[in-house]
Order: C-alpha cells, then sequence, then structure tokens
C-alpha cells in the first residue's frame, strides 16, 4: 500500500492557488445562479443585504446567511431546486419520520459529479477493478447505497448490491461465495456481521474479505478496532449527508489521518456552533459546506451539524487535499445535564476502555421531584467469566461509575442489561433518551 | 496562462463586467458564451488592454497586466483577433500579415517573422494564394482568415478571438474551426468568444457562461453540452445544427 492511487490526480493534487481560483470561480457562477433561480436563496441574500458582486474571495463567503436542515424541511418538496423538475433525473430524500423530510433533486450533471467523487473516495480508500465490492446498505431513498454503487462501477470493480434487506447470515453467504473482498457497510451492520461470523465459526481468513469501508453512522476508533480485530481487515472512513451527496464529500486515504475533502466540488467552513463565527485554524468546530458545482440543489453555507476540524497540510499520500478529522460528535447531540455538556460518544469511548462491557448503551436523562438524573443502560459482554457473580458485576459497575465520574464529572447510576438486549441497528439518536421535559414539574 | 480574479469593468457610467473569474491554463482552449450585450467582447477588450480594468486582477503569464497598453500585452504574447475582422482593405494580404509582426521588427528577427509568415500561409492556404490582392476584395471568411493569421504573426502565447464564426457561411465557419483546432493542436492557448455555441463547445475543452456581466455557468465543454439550461439558451436544443 505505498503507491497510492488516484482517481482523478489532477485535481487531487492540485496546488492550493489553482485549487482557490478555481474555486472562487465555482462559488461565483453557483451564487449567481442560486440568487436567479432559488426564491430562497434570493429572500436570505437580499435581507442581509448581501452584494453577490462584492463576494470577491473566498472569506467573503462569511458573509453570507447559513442554510439549516429547518430551511431545507420547509422546503419541502421542491423549492430549493435551482432547476425545473424536467432536468432532474434523480430524487432522493432524507426519513424524517418525525418531520418532513428533505428531498434532494440530482441533473445528469449531478449524477455525474457524484459518480466521480464516489469513484474518487473509493479509489483513496484503495479499491481497484480487481476487487469485488459487497454493498450491505440501503437502496431506497437514502443515497448512500446507490452512491458507492455508481462509484465501484465507475471504476471497474464488481459490484454485488447486497443491500441491508437481506439477512446478515445470507450475507455472509454471499461473502463467502462471490469472494468479496471489499463490504461496504454502516459500523453498527458490520458488527453484526462480524458477530455472526464468530457465530457460525467462520474463520475470517476463509473469506476474501481485505477491506472495509464505513459510511452512515458515527463511531469510535476503538470501535474501528474491534471490529478490525473481529474481521481482520482494515477499515476505511467515508463522509457524506444526503442532503449534498452520500457519498463523495470526502473520505480517508491508505494513511487513514483524515478524510481528504473533494475541494473542487465543495467549500467547507468550520465554525464555532454557539457563536457561529469561524474558529481559528485547525481548530474543532461544526463543518459548514456549499455546494460549489452542484445544479439541482445547491446549498449555501450548509450546517451540517458534524463536529471536526481541518487540516490543510499536504498528505503522505500525494493529496493536496484539505483533510477533515474524522467527525466523532455532533454539534446538537450534546447533552447538558446539570450544567455539564458531553456527547454519547464519550461514554461509548468510556465503556469501550473497560473489559467486560460493550459499547451497546443508552443514555437516559430524566427528572424526578425537581431533581435531573442520568442513567446509563450498559449491555455486558457474555465472554466475561463469573458473569453471575454479584461481586464481579459490583466491581465493574463502581469502575464505570468511576471512569466516567472522573473523565466527565457526571454522577450517572449505570444499569446492566442482558448482552444484546438493547437495539443495534436503530438510529444513533436513540441511543439517548431524554425524558426531562416530559410532562412533569 | 491567464488568470482573471473578479473582474469589473464597462463604459462610462455603464457597468458591465460585475465580477467575472475566470482561468485559461496552458495549452487549453476556454470559450466564453453568452448572449448580445452579456459582456464577452468587454471582457475580451480589457484583457486585451484596449479598457481599462474599474476593479479585480488580470495576471498573464505570472504577471499582472491591469492597466498595461495594448501594445505591451501583444508583445508579452497576447493576440486578439477582434470582431468584425478589421482588416486593413487598401492594404495587400501580406501587407495586413506584416502588419501583425510589427512588435518583432529588426534585423535579427527577420528570418523568424518569414517563418512565421510560412506558418500562416500553410495554415490558411488562401492567404498565401491571393497574398498581392487588397485585403478588401476577400470575402468575409476570408478576410476572418485574414484577421487570425495576422494575429498569429506577432508569435502569440495566447490567442484571444472574438466571434469568429459572426457573419460568415457555414462552410467557412468549419474551415475556419478546423484551423483553429490545428492551432490547438500545435499547443497555442486560446480563449474564444462566441454566440455560435455548438461550434465553440466542440473546439473547446472548458466554457463559461456569462449573462448580464455575471458568470452563471462554468465548466468542461461536454458537461456545458449536457447541461439542460445551456442547450435551452445556447444550442436550441430541439433543433439540428445545419453545420454538423
Amino acid at each position: 500500500m505505498s503507491q497510492t492511487q488516484m482517481y482523478k490526480a489532477q485535481i487531487e493534487t492540485i496546488s492550493r492557488e489553482d485549487l482557490t481560483q478555481l474555486q472562487i470561480e465555482r462559488m461565483q457562477s453557483t451564487l449567481n445562479r442560486v440568487y436567479r433561480n432559488v426564491a430562497f436563496y434570493r429572500t436570505a441574500f437580499d435581507s442581509y443585504r448581501v452584494n453577490l458582486e462584492r463576494l470577491k474571495d473566498l472569506d467573503r463567503l462569511r458573509e453570507l446567511p447559513f442554510t439549516t436542515r429547518e430551511d431545507l424541511r420547509k422546503s419541502y418538496p421542491y423549492n430549493m431546486f435551482a432547476v425545473p423538475l424536467r432536468d432532474i433525473v434523480r430524487i432522493h430524500s432524507t426519513s424524517g419520520t418525525t418531520d418532513r423530510p428533505i428531498v434532494i433533486g440530482y441533473t445528469r450533471s449531478d449524477l455525474r459529479n457524484w459518480t466521480e467523487c464516489a469513484a474518487r473516495v473509493l479509489t483513496a480508500a484503495g479499491i481497484t477493478e480487481q476487487d469485488v465490492v459487497q454493498i450491505a446498505l440501503d437502496f431506497n431513498l437514502f443515497s448512500e447505497g446507490f452512491g458507492f454503487h455508481q462509484g465501484a462501477e465507475q471504476i471497474g470493480a464488481s459490484v454485488i448490491p447486497a443491500s441491508l434487506t437481506t439477512s446478515v447470515k445470507k450475507q455472509i453467504v454471499l461473502m463467502k461465495d462471490f469472494k468479496t473482498s471489499v463490504l461496504i457497510s454502516t459500523p453498527s451492520h458490520t458488527s453484526n456481521i462480524a458477530a455472526e461470523i464468530e457465530k457460525l465459526q467462520v474463520h475470517p481468513e476463509g473469506l476474501h474479505l481485505r477491506l472495509g469501508l464505513f459510511c452512515g453512522d458515527r463511531w469510535t476508533e476503538a470501535v474501528r478496532r474491534q471490529i478490525e480485530q473481529r474481521l481482520r481487515i482494515l477499515f476505511i472512513d467515508t463522509y457524506g449527508l444526503t442532503e449534498i451527496m452520500s457519498p463523495g464529500i470526502a473520505g480517508e486515504c491508505s494513511f487513514r489521518q483524515g478524510l481528504h475533502i473533494n475541494e473542487d466540488h465543495f467549500i467547507a467552513e468550520i465554525i464555532d456552533p454557539k457563536t457561529l463565527q469561524p474558529v481559528e485554524a485547525g481548530q474543532e468546530g461544526e463543518l459548514v459546506l456549499t455546494t460549489i458545482t452542484k445544479e439541482g440543489f445547491p446549498l449555501i453555507r450548509y450546517r451540517t451539524g458534524d463536529m471536526t476540524s481541518l487540516n490543510l497540510q499536504p498528505c503522505p499520500c500525494g493529496r493536496t487535499l484539505a483533510r477533515m478529522a474524522r467527525v466523532t460528535a455532533r454539534s446538537d447531540d450534546l447533552i447538558l445535564f446539570n450544567g455539564i455538556g458531553f456527547y454519547p460518544s464519550q461514554i461509548e469511548k468510556i465503556l469501550l476502555s473497560i473489559e467486560g462491557t460493550s459499547p451497546h448503551y443508552q443514555i437516559i436523562l430524566d427528572r424526578k421531584d425537581g431533581i435531573d438524573t442520568l442513567s446509563i443502560k450498559v449491555e455486558i459482554s457474555d465472554s466475561i467469566p463469573g458473569l453471575d457473580e454479584v461481586r464481579v458485576l459490583e466491581t465493574l459497575r463502581s469502575q464505570i461509575y468511576r471512569r466516567i465520574k472522573t473523565a466527565l464529572d457526571l454522577e450517572a447510576r449505570i444499569v446492566f442489561v442482558e448482552p444484546k438486549s438493547l437495539h443495534r441497528e436503530t438510529d444513533s439518536r436513540q441511543r439517548v433518551i431524554d425524558r426531562r421535559l416530559e410532562n412533569k414539574g | 496562462m491567464l488568470k482573471i480574479l473578479n473582474l469589473e469593468a464597462g463604459y462610462g457610467p455603464l457597468r458591465i463586467l460585475k465580477g467575472v473569474s475566470l482561468h485559461v491554463k496552458q495549452g487549453e482552449a476556454v470559450a466564453i458564451l453568452g448572449a448580445n450585450g452579456a459582456g464577452k467582447t468587454t471582457l475580451l477588450k480589457t484583457i486585451a488592454g484596449i479598457l481599462k480594468p474599474r476593479c479585480g486582477d488580470i495576471v498573464f503569464r505570472g504577471q499582472k497586466i491591469n492597466s498595461q497598453s495594448p501594445e505591451k500585452i501583444v508583445e508579452k504574447g497576447g493576440a486578439m483577433v477582434p470582431e468584425g475582422r478589421h482588416v486593413f482593405s487598401a492594404l495587400t494580404v501580406k501587407e495586413n500579415l506584416m502588419l501583425g509582426a510589427y512588435t518583432r521588427y529588426g534585423k535579427n528577427n527577420r528570418e523568424e517573422v518569414a517563418q512565421t509568415l510560412e506558418q500562416v500561409y500553410s495554415l490558411f492556404g488562401i492567404l498565401r494564394e491571393r497574398h498581392l490582392q487588397l485585403a478588401g476584395t476577400l470575402s468575409g471568411g476570408q478576410q476572418q482568415m485574414l484577421a487570425i493569421g495576422r494575429a498569429l504573426m506577432s508569435g502569440p502565447k495566447l490567442l484571444m478571438m472574438d466571434e469568429p464564426s459572426l457573419g460568415a457561411a457555414p462552410l467557412v465557419i468549419r474551415d475556419i474551426y478546423q484551423a483553429v483546432e490545428g492551432l490547438k493542436r500545435n499547443g497555442l492557448t486560446i480563449l474564444l468568444i462566441e454566440q455560435n455555441a455548438r461550434a465553440a463547445l466542440a473546439v473547446a475543452d472548458r466554457a463559461y457562461v456569462l449573462e448580464t456581466g455575471q458568470i452563471v455557468v462554468e465548466g468542461t465543454s461536454e458537461e456545458l453540452r449536457h447541461n439542460p439550461e445551456v442547450q435551452r439558451a445556447y444550442l436550441g436544443k430541439e433543433y439540428q445544427s445545419i453545420d454538423e
């Protein structure tokens, strides 16, 4: 893995100066187009008294208002499209079970760019035309399955659209019989597959698997290491958003020191989610993306809610495109408890560092008689010896309690639950249950 | 080769270009498309030094050329073929061509100039045939070839052309564009302004669409050919072209 392959080296190794020129040109033409074609942006720019002719460099982008998820919901279904519907050739949507979903339209050229961006991400991960790629992702309104599919075909790999509806057992059969070399899935589904492989006593080396790609959920380095050990392969992270392009915004190369952003298609900014001001270079903050090539559904300064940082240093792989740190938290799943803010992923990290627990957990916030309580349901792993002994469990409980107390200054009640009793494939939002504001004083 | 950032220009109180940014790389052919009055010619005149920019940067071969005179820019290697040819009709074809080389005159360059003349003749055979004829007696298409030939006589690094197909017969357009393609193959960098989007996109690597002084679309020629907006506005989507 010494020589990194690139899908479009000319762009992926572009000098910062040339990239800036390209970004300015594309930013200006995108802004001119959205101002002419999207009522939302015309109103927004006018009310902010934005003079597009004055937007002369990338920093001036800060003068523009943000686009939020809420704005996109309000425009349901087609109000944010910048081209007539007859020019749209594909429509995707977010799930939005409680709210109105966000609808995303792609023109033919958007699809082409998406496919290319996905192909770049896959190539950076190390996938070639020799690979057999099994995509264990939903092929429905979400775009991820399709994006990986298009990108992998573009590279010339053999693609198995296994989808998520196939049972885990069937996935493993496919993997064995079709000689799958690359598995693309969410971390939680991958960990289910890994568990099933262990259960079926299939030796990982008996498979042809050599590489895995994660997308979708957030996860910690510890989860990655755990899955890597179980399946004996490397896992590469990718970053995408259904609202913009997924996959294709960014992806890791074999050096795995951050995800290369396809900056010729997106301008990335990092802001402080509280003050909304740009953070110092290299600091962590919320990722804000502006699309500069999209025709159907262009977004200006879209607040992704994902916390990351940017690194402009060229990568040892030769790419000059900026790298974003792996997203481990969202700006909006910050839990505030008795004045202390913490992320669920921090709890996960602690649980993973303690032997005998599994990364499956649930955080429950409640209020009883005006006092807020925090309890954490933790699955115990059945591999720990002496599971039935109260003393062992008590030691474990106090260990977790103390670690959380020292690390986060939180007093949490730890509740052990049976292995595999918590939902796994469910949305990560269900990891946190907040009942503090439900009809109680 | 050429890099333009936030260019603003106009005539008197008229603001024509409102913050235009674009670039042309070495060896590339780039087209600027747009309707009448979009600011295409203003853009070219500003690059060539005929108009002074009000704002913004023009960087040509690594040097800022914002307020330089047209002849300095020709010396630096930027040659322009103006719209409507503007050949000297009372002079012969050869005299017209030699005028194009005025920045290179000098004892040491005679050989070189003669060489360039030979190249121009081999590019446009008709000019060799009629080198003693008065330019005013040439047909429109031949005059266009003469104008291109004259620009080439300065030995340019960047050839800027303003509507080379304007007013020419379809067959002549084909000849002109064949010549342009030949020039591109020889490594000449070309900036082309056209209303005839189909012809321009066939030869250009990339293109920008200018609308009321602002760039609204940019991309490779391939992308623009398939862009529905461009198809409707500039390619006459439902119609078959007669020059294909």
